[in-house]
Order: structure tokens, then sequence, then C-alpha cells
């Protein structure tokens, strides 16, 4: 287990991929370790489906060198199939089989399967083996898609965007079920254009736009945001003024904003100073410029070299 | 590849459980040949008509041999054409073509599937021939020649259901197109009305330049009395082949755009 942790799950040097004249990838570097929950980011068009396709061996690539767990995929597609799993954007399944029913089909295709029973309980649907899939919420559905990704009892999972067009409680349901993978061992590479799935999912992440990676990290420092001013804001009763000691960057009403590169300290100033006072903070908070505002930055028009050769 | 047949098997178990839960599937493709077989025998069965020079029959065993065409070529054709194109359109397709199964064992379990629903329905009008209308069934001879008509009839009709999936733009479109290619040709093949000697020959030639026709006299023979004709064996298996390269060229297991 520990060995596979450190080992390189996806190698993916120099990928070029055109539909026609389109270019939709331009090049692509990328390494994804065994045991990440890897996200890829980008807005609609940037060619995540394109990239995550051929590493499947939906799609084969133009040039550039690609190992998925040391497979060349378009060399050895069926040695492949056989050691991952994949979730699609949608979720087409037979609409009158049940819940069991369909794990237990596609664990056939596979010469070392995964026990039916194993992979329900760890998507939640244990309860509703016997359930006709065409009764199954959209949430229901979608864990049904994660079972039936890991029948084959994969190293590697493929997710495509499992969450767009849910509802809030149903996208938590799918997100917990995906974080149960990591405990699994297992690698999974998610694409998707939610900023807040990224950050509570994934190890790493990189943002695609034109066909490039414009960046990749953590989460948390992804393109320095860790580096980046922070904000205080808080708001105070009519009339009261904070301590001088901090430099307030701007005041609507009774609300206040710090940009800070010294959080800590700031904090210290304004909690002792308001305790001493007797004032409450009511809404005192602290932003760092979040993903979204990096990812917005990155993917804006014009922000990505070789975006002038674009329409 | 590992056990194909463990997996062929598998597939066909799983293929009939979605067939008749599926209300739809079964009540189009099995009720509807039987029920069209009790309305036009009992509307017409005490006719006579005259198939061929020198021989009449009830027109209930007419018929008989016509609805067990008819059930043959809804089993293959609109059965596959349709439930592909809904299971290419919802995405099913292309998560088979993400799994090692291999593509030609996820086919031929379609294919078997029909086979086996076809033949069940022509036993069904064939137990209802003979029990309500003393309708002859085939022995012997004819009864292996109609037996050979009836297995290239159902591999043909489910290559030429293959071949029209590639023309259907999605899910929605399957029955209008699968029934607008299939339609006039029952009717210009004399499966729903036998077609006679006043028949303009226009008609008659559209008839049999398509399999249909040579597919229903085939069945005829056998319950019938014609001649069989191996010349309509041939033509079937012609089309049969021919969409059986074309499938093999331009079926697409992912959704059209």
């Amino acid at each position: 287990m520990d060995s596979r942790h450190s080992g390189i799950a996806i190698s993916v040097k120099g990928l070029k991929k055109s539909y026609g004249k389109n270019a939709a990838l331009r090049g692509v570097d990328l390494e994804i370790r065994q045991g990440e929950i890897f996200a890829l980011l980008g807005p609609n068009g940037a060619g995540k489906t394109t990239f995550v396709e051929i590493l499947e061996g939906f799609r084969r690539r133009d040039g550039g060198e690609v190992s998925v767990l040391g497979i060349d995929p378009d060399h050895q597609p069926m040695a492949l199939k056989t050691q991952i799993g994949i979730v699609l954007q949608s979720t087409g399944m037979d609409r009158y089989l049940n819940v069991a029913e369909t794990v237990k089909m596609y664990s056939n295709y596979y010469p070392h399967p995964r026990p039916v029973d194993e992979i329900l309980a760890l998507v939640g649907l244990d309860a509703k083996r016997n359930e006709r899939v065409l009764r199954l919420s959209g949430g229901q559905q979608r864990r049904l898609d994660v079972a039936i990704a890991l029948a084959g009892n994969p190293d590697l999972l493929f997710l495509d965007e499992p969450t767009t067009g849910f509802d809030p409680s149903a996208r938590r349901e799918v997100w917990e079920v995906i974080k149960n993978l990591r405990a699994l061992g297992k690698t999974v590479v998610l694409t998707t254009h939610f900023m807040d799935e990224a950050q509570y999912l994934a190890d790493r992440l990189a943002i695609i736009a034109n066909g490039h990676i414009v960046a990749e990290g953590n989460p948390e420092t992804l393109a320095g945001r860790d580096r980046m001013l922070a904000t205080v804001h808080f708001s105070l009763p009519e009339g009261v003024t904070p301590p001088p000691q901090l430099e307030v960057t701007t005041k609507v009403g009774t609300a206040f904003e710090v940009k800070t590169t010294k959080v800590t300290q700031d904090l210290y100033e304004l909690t002792s100073w308001a305790l001493g006072a007797s004032v409450d903070l009511v809404d005192l908070r602290v932003d760092r410029p979040t993903l979204e505002d990096v990812y917005l930055e990155l993917t804006a028009v014009g922000a990505v070299s070789g975006s002038k050769e674009e329409k | 590849m590992m056990n194909s047949a463990t997996m062929l098997e598998n597939q066909l178990k799983y293929v009939n459980k979605a067939f008749w839960r599926n209300p739809a599937s079964a009540f189009f493709t099995f009720s509807f040949p039987l029920m069209f077989l009790v309305i036009f025998t009992s509307l017409l069965g005490h006719h006579s008509i005259s198939p061929q020079r020198g021989i009449t029959v009830d027109v209930s065993t007419y018929y008989v041999a016509s609805m067990a065409a008819y059930a043959v070529i809804t089993a293959c054709y609109n059965n596959i054409a349709i439930g592909l194109a809904i299971q290419r359109d919802s995405g099913v397709l292309k998560r088979t073509r993400g799994t090692p199964i291999p593509s030609g064992v996820f086919i031929l379990g379609r294919l078997i599937h029909a086979l086996f629903v076809a033949v069940i329905l022509v036993v069904i009008t064939a137990a209802y021939g003979k029990f309500f209308y003393h309708a002859s069934l085939p022995t012997g001879t004819p009864l292996v020649e109609f037996l050979i008509m009836l297995l290239v009839g159902t591999l043909t009709f489910c290559a030429l259901g293959f071949a029209i999936t590639c023309v259907i733009p999605n899910a929605d479109a399957a029955p209008a197109v699968v029934n607008a290619s299939i339609l006039p040709l029952l009717f210009l093949s004399g499966v729903f009305i036998p077609i006679t000697s006043t028949a303009p020959s226009w008609l008659i030639w559209i008839g049999r330049i398509f399999p249909v026709r040579h597919f229903v006299l085939g069945m005829d023979a056998g319950f019938v009395g014609t001649t069989f004709n191996w010349m309509d064996v041939l033509i079937v298996a012609a089309w049969g082949l021919g969409a059986f390269l074309l499938s093999y060229r331009f079926f697409t297991w992912e959704p059209k755009r």
C-alpha cells in the first residue's frame, strides 16, 4: 500500500489533440500520484473532457506520451479497461434492473471483481439494493454510477463532473462517497467546474484553459493564493471606532475591512481591544482570495499564452 | 479475452430481465403481433384466398404465417433499433465501451435475445393458429426450410436494426425512424393485406427489392404450402450481410451530438 502511494499513477508529456483545425489540447504535461484525489478544473470547452477521455482510452491522441498505470491507452485499451473505473457525465443505465443486479452485471465483465455487497455498503446503497434504477433519486443514481465504476475493483477511477446539475444535498451525498474512495487507497481523477468541490475533495488540482495547464498545486496554495493579502471583515456598533493600531482599508457604514499580511497580529489587536472595550464583534471573519478568485483570474480571456490564436 | 461464454450468458440474463420489465418493449414486441393476429383472423378468418395459382387457403392460415413474420421483424428490427438508440443516447453504450466486455459479446447478447423472443412469438402464433383455426403447421422438409428462413430472417432483421441505429439521430426520433422505414414495407410486402394478382406492378416491384417480401414468402411456404424458393433466402441473407457491414463500419457507441 505505502509503496503505491509514492508511485505515479498517470504520467502525461506533451499531449496534443485537435479536432479539425481546433486545438483542444496544446501540449499538456501532468503527473498524478497514486492514492490521491486529483481535480482538473476548467471552463467548458477548455479541454477537460478531451484530456480525460484520452486517458480512459475513448479517444486517441495526436501527439505526446501518455502512461496510465504503466499502460499506453492507445496501445492496450483492453488491459487498461480491466484496471480503471469510469463515471461519465451522463448517468445512463438500464432503468428496469435493480441496484444489486446492475452492479452484479457490470462486475461480471471484470477478471477480479469486488463483492457486490461490499460495493453497495461503500456507496451507501445497501438499503436500496432491490430498488429499480428508475426509482432512484439523482444523488442515488450517481452513487450507483460510482458503484458500477468500482465493480472491477480498480486502482484508478475517473469521475467526469460528478455533481453537475445536482442540488446541494445530493452533492454532499456524492462527495462523501468520493471521500471514502481515498480511504480505500484509490487514485481518483475528477473533473469539475465547481471550486467548492475541488476544495473539499482534492489533494491536488490543476486548472486547464485553452488546452494548457495554467496552474497546478494543492487547493490551499494554488497560484500562491496563501501568500496573497488576507482581508479581515468586522462590524462595530454605531459610533464605535476600531483600535488605531489597525490600518482600516475600507469602511462602509459600520462595516470595516482590513487588508493585511499579518493576520494573526491584527486579529489579536482587534479581539483583545474588543474584549477590553466589551464590544461584540458581530460577523468577524477572515478571507483570503478564494480558489474561485484565482481560477477566474487564470482562466480569464487573454490571461493565457496562446489564447490569442483562439477565434 | 477472459471467459466470453460466461460473459455472454450473464449478458443475456440481464438483457432478458430488462426486456420483460420494460412495459413498452414487452407490449409492442410481444402483444402487438398477437393482438393483430387475433384481430385479423377474427375479422377475416373464414374467407379464403389464393396466394399462389392452384392453392387456396383460409385467410386465418395466411395470417398465422404473416403475423409470425411480423413478430420476428418487430422482435428484431424494431426492438433492437429503438432499444439501442435509447441506450446510446442515455450513455449506457458509452459506459459499456469503458468496461472490458468485448463489443462482440455485448452485440451478440442483444442478437441472441432477439432470436429467443422471435422464436417464442412464432411458437405462440403457430399454436394459436393450430388451436383456433386448424392452420396446418410445417413438418418434414418444409419445417427445415422454414427454420432456415426463420434463422436467416432473424439475423438479417437484427443486422438491419443495428444498421438503422447508425442513422437514428437520437432516442426521441427512434420510434419515428423505425416505423417510417418498416411500416410501408410491411404493407408493400403483403404482411397486413394479402397481395393479389391484381396489385399494380410497381407495388410488387418495390416489394421485391426489399427483404420483407422475401422473408414473408419464405415463412408462408411453411404454413400455406406455397413453393419454397431458395432465392428468397439468398436475398434476405444478402440484405443481412450488407446491413452487418454497414453497422460494422458506422455504428457508434457515443450519443450523437
